[in-house]
């Protein structure tokens, strides 16, 4: 299934508060700002409550978010589903032991980390990130939980943009996203 | 002030979060004793209890702006904000901001750095808490605070999962 609820009466209200930056970070790119949802409470808490809603009885019980704005959506969701929150960072940022995952960007590559223990064999894990691109982020978290030991049960996301066609990436692990910007 | 100085000492749940609280020795460097709060976040009900804490203290302050500092702070700022109606401001490094941004430097050990906040996210006469994993110097707070009371709002308080007494 492609989108969220499309149905959902509170998905036009978070749809209208996401502004697009063009040109950011560079020339080409419209940006996807969620800032301007995060000043929103009303509609901010709907968007939680639309994540809360679908994971609450999937027995989850780590929610891992993607540095930064996963850091912001993902907590919220974590503490009411009674999951645990476990950030994936940017190299170097984590104190303790760590494993690593790189991935590809259009220039180069990066790498994503996660503590070690942070998560258990056997878990159910649900991936946040604020948008899904080329899935590339993406793939890397999911691959970091499975090298732990954790189930993926799906990546969740506030914005897809089909075009980048990052559904693809994920392995045929499940997504599922709020609003779609073409 | 620190919750163990206030009617907050014989709180339980102030032992349990310094409990979950990991100290990782000479990171990022030789001689620093990191404060990782990870380790909470991996406890449910401790995260919970750290959320409550600062929800019961300023849910009844009249608070319209919950400001957190990159990174860390996005991890409690947020569930806060949401708790109390308020809105998030998140408070970021050099150019990841897409808007247009007001820039406050400040100091550190070696060179200065930077935080910015979008433009017309906080109104004059808001007010305002300011939100971070742990205040060391208070470096980056001070210039927090300052980005605040540069538009307008008035900064109620800072909060801190963790403080570091011998910093001041």
């Amino acid at each position: 299934m492609s989108a969220g609820r499309d149905d959902d009466p509170r998905i036009k209200g978070i749809k209208s508060k996401i502004r697009v930056v063009p040109d950011f970070p560079k020339p080409g790119i419209m940006f996807q700002d969620i800032t301007t949802l995060l000043l929103a409470p009303n509609a901010f808490k709907d968007t939680i409550d639309l994540f809360v809603e679908r994971y609450k009885n999937k027995n989850i019980s780590v929610v891992a978010g993607i540095e930064a704005r996963g850091f912001i959506f993902g907590p919220p969701i974590a503490l009411a589903i009674g999951a645990k929150f476990v950030p994936l960072r940017k190299p170097r940022k984590l104190p303790g032991e760590v494993m690593s995952e790189e991935y590809i960007l259009e220039y180069g590559s990066d790498c994503l980390e996660m503590h070690i223990g942070a998560v258990e064999q056997g878990e159910r894990a649900l991936v946040v990130d604020d948008l899904i691109a080329t899935g590339g982020t993406l793939c890397a978290a999911m691959k970091l939980l499975e090298r732990a030991g954790a189930e993926v049960v799906e990546c969740a996301c506030l914005i897809e943009l089909p075009d980048l066609k990052g559904r693809e990436r994920l392995n045929g692990k499940p997504l599922y996203v709020l609003v779609e910007s073409h | 002030m620190f919750a163990a100085e206030t009617e907050l000492k014989e709180d339980p749940r102030l032992q349990e979060i310094f409990e979950a609280i990991r100290v990782i020795p000479n990171f990022p460097k030789p001689g620093i004793m990191f404060q990782d709060i990870t380790t909470l976040l991996l406890n449910h009900k401790v995260f919970k209890d750290t959320v409550d804490m600062f929800v019961d203290r300023y849910r009844d302050m009249d608070i319209s702006v919950v400001a957190g500092i990159e990174a860390r702070g996005f991890m409690f700022g947020p569930s806060i904000a949401l708790a109390i109606g308020a809105k998030f401001i998140p408070l970021r490094k050099p150019k990841k901001l897409p808007g247009e941004v007001i820039s406050e430097a400040y100091e550190l050990e070696y060179g200065t750095d930077c935080l910015e906040m979008h433009v017309g996210a906080v109104q004059p006469g808001e007010r305002a808490v300011v939100i971070d994993d742990l205040v060391a110097t208070g470096g980056t707070l001070s210039a927090a605070i300052k980005l605040l009371e540069h538009v307008g709002a008035e900064v109620a308080e800072c909060a801190c999962v963790i403080g570091l007494p011998q910093f001041k």
